[in-house]
């Protein structure tokens, strides 16, 4: 059944703009959407920069879980284009320098220690800095960045962009111990120098198949991750001709796209999934494709080619991968399948590595080989220890480690000042009318019917000669203006009064997504004489009593254009559309 | 908004039979204050015509004068219409139905244009049968001159601004059926329920139709002391029936599934709709109960609303004169006029 409320608070209003409740770190979209649309791209970088610290380089390679949940997409098709309007504001974007937080010259006592320079840790570092905290970070790369640098190829995220957004943390005052890899977390404890820990080591261990023929196969079999951060700290400068990437997940794209780059003429995804199954994004999909790779599907690697000059992967077909979502691979009966290449890449997964976590250091692991986190949000069963990003839960995406080093960071500070870490300020709601008066709105209400501007790209025959061209140019400001125009604003929100409310039906009949209607009041589960059918389950429903409680008025977010027109047409002003601001709580602002 | 409402539409709503959406029975944006009951009957006639899978260009919309003859506009974009003379909407109805009697004919009025200014166009038009439906948006009032009473604004009430009303009202309910409409209903703009399946049914009779649908002025006659507002409508909204459904010729099915309190009251082209009466003694087919009914709520403070009377075996204009059945618009001029040689012949018979 659909989420339905009486009462509207931050949580309702927060879900009813997709795009921000979907992203993890609750990005403020259509806000920094509009000033796009208006041109203020220093403004719209430095909103972003509150919540995702790296609008730079989120608007290359975010993994963008608010476009799917876009509301465009339910609309009509196509979701608006909000990570690439990221890094719009990102590259049209003046000097941020007089607008970044002010770093206390006088610092508190405390010093933490970040172990691992990646997205996570760097973001505990942004929100930390700025309250007088000291940090220290341990990288064992001799650059700050993280999977970041290591596994995002330079063509879709150049080093300059990526220097730039790492810089601007560093520049707060954080001390990085570069090529120190703590391998020992109990030495790092008896320092008695530091506050609190956060290791945010992220997942560094690629997983290997355990094959016949694989150690014969050493030579031209790698795995991902070494294979990927090799590359880029220019290790590894050639590739065969033929390459085979086995797996189905964004990382099997990045090495095919990669191995393209490096020489290899013809380069094949296998993975075992239909289509449809593969984890990878859709979009990523496409671009892999584009560039000329083929991609294998419902192939199952059973072992290496051990003979003499004969390098290539033995598989077997498969009928299906998944059954009712859980591994279980049903085989075809055919005979195996020889691919051959002259190298592999497994890009088959990966963990994190606790090595260094010795016995004794208070941390305590679950069954599934994670850390056990508290009902302290990131906090280890060592009160001193946080845990972030892929370390703490799992291998995720940068944004995610971006939303987890917030957490953190305000985990920190409230267990540094004597609070409980679990005792989190709410976020914090901020509603403004947009209603200037009769049929007049102070936001764009109309309704702009342009499909998704694709973003220009580098012609295909100019993009694999250097490996550090970036593929995409990025939007010109007058292509993310119109893009910009495409978002709903669901951010201004439809808010009732129903005692004001004289069921005159004037919202329910201009609505031009049949979201209202009045129906004679009855029970909540089964709600009967809607305008339109509920096409979703997950979308939230308001519910409010009018006319002497003899009525509901019962609006369905799912379609709401946020056009205003129940507004625009109510008569006692019932309807309000106000704009609406949610902070989630971050360190430092329960002060 | 309007730009949202021309390019919008739930995907749920899916085509009628002749393949249109909710969206293609819509008009243009209103001008009137939003809020206004006129809106919430445009809405019912664009979806009673939905419902019915009408093409909008075999109706035509004609009106008078005033905020409910503008309303014309808002509905069925695609419609022929033509937007009279005050009060005059009834004549323009007879001509037009006389040339195309296959077309649909939506008249949209007002309590002034019906009941003062158009009140003999109105009462001849009921007198000649024009097959069409006749609905007066009666909000008691004046509304587009400030809020003057109007001839259906109710003894004693006060006006906006504190005059207090001398005159006894017109019931054009009573009018209708003394002059002799063959389907009588009154309604409420702010009762979808009730309302689509009367336009629908109203639309599906043959013959005069006539709804006189209470609709609240929301500048000018919604407040306390008014009885057309939309708190005081909403409390004494009393029903002669229940409409419990409009079906197309189906009746077996329909009769195993409803018990008996139901009455099926069939419409001249067949189609049916069904009635739970309110009270026992009720009967949609008689005139005079009907009259003596709509009397007895004169001065209460309830106000009665639903089917009040039907004609069992209605007709129209085209059968009292005994036309062609073709429409006269489509005659060719050689067969309406006589030849040179049949006119020579007559000529000469008088010699």
């Amino acid at each position: 059944m659909p989420k339905k409320s009486m009462l509207q608070d931050t949580d309702y209003y927060h879900q009813v703009i997709d795009c921000q409740w979907a992203c993890p770190a609750h990005t403020p979209v259509p806000q920094y959407i509009r000033l796009i649309a208006e041109g203020k791209y220093t403004e719209a970088y430095l909103l972003n920069r509150d919540s995702n610290v790296f609008p730079g380089i989120l608007g290359r390679v975010c993994d963008r879980p608010c476009e799917p949940a876009c509301r465009r997409s339910r609309v009509e098709k196509e979701p608006v284009a909000i990570c690439r309007l990221k890094r719009a504001s990102a590259d049209f974007k003046g000097d941020i320098a007089p607008f970044l937080p002010k770093i206390p010259k006088k610092k508190n006592d405390k010093i933490i220690a970040l172990i691992g320079a990646g997205p996570a840790c760097l973001t505990v570092a942004n929100d930390l800095l700025p309250l007088g905290y000291q940090v220290e970070i341990f990288e064992r790369e001799k650059n700050a960045g993280g999977a970041m640098r290591s596994q995002v190829p330079s063509f879709r995220l150049p080093r300059k962009v990526l220097d730039e957004e790492i810089n601007t943390i560093l520049d707060f005052g954080a001390t990085v111990h570069y090529s120190a890899e703590v391998t020992s977390l109990k030495e790092l404890l008896n320092r008695k120098k530091y506050s609190a820990v956060v290791i945010g080591t992220g997942a560094q261990i690629g997983k290997d198949l355990d094959l016949p023929g694989r150690k014969s196969a050493a030579s031209w079999c790698h795995i991902a991750f070494n294979w990927l951060a090799s590359v880029a700290f220019g290790h590894v400068k050639t590739v065969g001709k033929r390459v085979i990437v086995v797996g189905g997940g964004n990382t099997a794209m990045d090495c095919a796209r990669t191995a393209k780059r490096l020489g290899a003429t013809e380069v094949t995804i296998v993975a075992p999934e239909r289509d449809i199954e593969m984890t990878a994004s859709p979009w990523e999909i496409h671009d892999a494709t584009k560039e000329g790779i083929i991609i294998k599907n419902l192939l199952l690697p059973q072992s290496f080619a051990t003979q003499k000059n004969k390098t290539g992967l033995y598989f077997r077909e498969l009928l299906s991968c998944y059954h009712q979502k859980r591994w279980d691979p049903q085989f075809a009966k055919a005979e195996p399948v020889f691919l051959p290449c002259d190298e592999v890449i497994l890009a088959v997964g990966q963990r994190s590595n606790y090595g260094f976590i010795d016995e004794g250091s208070g941390v305590s692991f679950a069954s599934n080989g994670l850390p056990v986190l508290g009902p302290h949000r990131f906090q280890s069963s060592n009160p001193k220890i946080f845990f972030a990003g892929d370390a703490a839960l799992g291998p995720k995406n940068i944004i995610s480690a971006v939303a987890d080093g917030h957490e953190v960071a305000l985990s920190i500070d409230l267990f540094l000042k004597g609070k409980s870490p679990s005792e989190r300020p709410q976020a914090k709601l901020t509603m403004r009318s947009e209603v200037l008066g009769y049929l007049q709105l102070s936001y764009r209400s109309d309704y702009v019917e342009k499909d998704r501007q694709p973003v220009p790209e580098v012609p295909l025959d100019e993009r694999f000669d250097c490996r550090d061209t970036e593929v995409e140019k990025g939007f010109t400001t007058k292509l993310a203006q119109e893009e910009a125009q495409r978002c709903l604003n669901c951010d201004v929100q439809t808010v009732f009064s129903h005692n004001a409310c004289i069921s005159c039906d004037a919202c329910v009949d201009i609505c031009p997504e049949a979201c209202l209607s009045i129906t004679p009041n009855q029970s909540h589960d089964n709600l009967q004489g809607l305008k339109a059918p509920l096409l979703s389950e997950d979308q939230i429903l308001f519910i409010g009593e009018i006319n002497k409680g003899r009525q509901l008025m019962i609006k369905d977010e799912d379609l709401c254009v946020h056009c205003g027109a129940c507004a625009q047409r109510c008569p006692t002003g019932a309807w309000d559309m106000q704009l609406s601001r949610i902070d989630v709580a971050k360190a430092g602002c329960h002060e | 908004m309007k730009n949202a409402r021309d390019k919008l539409s739930h995907p749920s709503l899916t085509q009628n039979k002749v393949g249109l959406v909710p969206k293609d029975y819509h008009g243009e944006m209103s001008t009137l204050c939003g809020g206004c009951g006129h809106d919430s009957i445009s809405a019912a006639i664009a979806s009673a015509c939905y419902e019915l899978s009408l093409e909008p260009h075999t109706i035509a919309k004609l009106s008078g004068i005033g905020c409910s003859s503008k309303t014309a506009a808002y509905f069925l974009k695609s419609a022929h219409a033509l937007n009279s003379v005050h009060g005059r909407m009834p004549s323009v109805a007879t001509g037009a139905n006389l040339a195309a009697r296959n077309m649909k004919y939506l008249g949209v009025s007002g309590d002034g244009d019906t009941c003062s200014i158009g009140l003999g166009q109105f009462i001849h038009g009921v007198r000649r049968g024009i097959n069409m439906v006749y609905l007066c948006a009666n909000n008691g009032i004046y509304g587009l001159t400030k809020g003057q009473f109007s001839a259906t604004s109710s003894l004693g009430v006060t006006s906006k601004n504190g005059q207090t009303n001398p005159y006894v009202p017109i019931d054009p309910i009573i009018l209708a059926l003394e002059a002799g409409a063959s389907f009588v209903a009154r309604s409420f703009s702010g009762d979808k329920n009730q309302l689509v399946p009367l336009i629908k049914a109203a639309i599906s009779h043959h013959g005069f139709a006539f709804i006189d649908i209470i609709s609240p002025c929301v500048t000018f006659n919604n407040h306390a002391s008014s009885d057309k507002s939309y708190g005081y409508v909403q409390d004494n909204q009393v029903y002669t029936a229940s409409i419990q459904d409009y079906v197309e010729s189906v009746p077996e099915i329909m009769a195993e599934q409803t018990p008996g309190r139901l009455t099926s009251v069939l419409l001249s082209n067949g189609e049916e709709i069904f009635l739970k009466a309110v009270s026992e003694d009720f009967d949609v087919y008689d005139k005079e109960k009907a009259l003596q009914l709509m009397r007895s709520f004169s001065g209460k403070k309830e106000i009665l609303t639903g089917l009040i009377y039907l004609e069992k075996h209605s007709h129209d204009m085209h059968q009292t004169l005994g036309t062609t059945l073709e429409n006269l618009r489509d005659i060719d001029l050689s067969k309406l006029t006589l030849s040179e040689l049949e006119l020579k012949e007559i000529n000469e018979s008088f010699s």
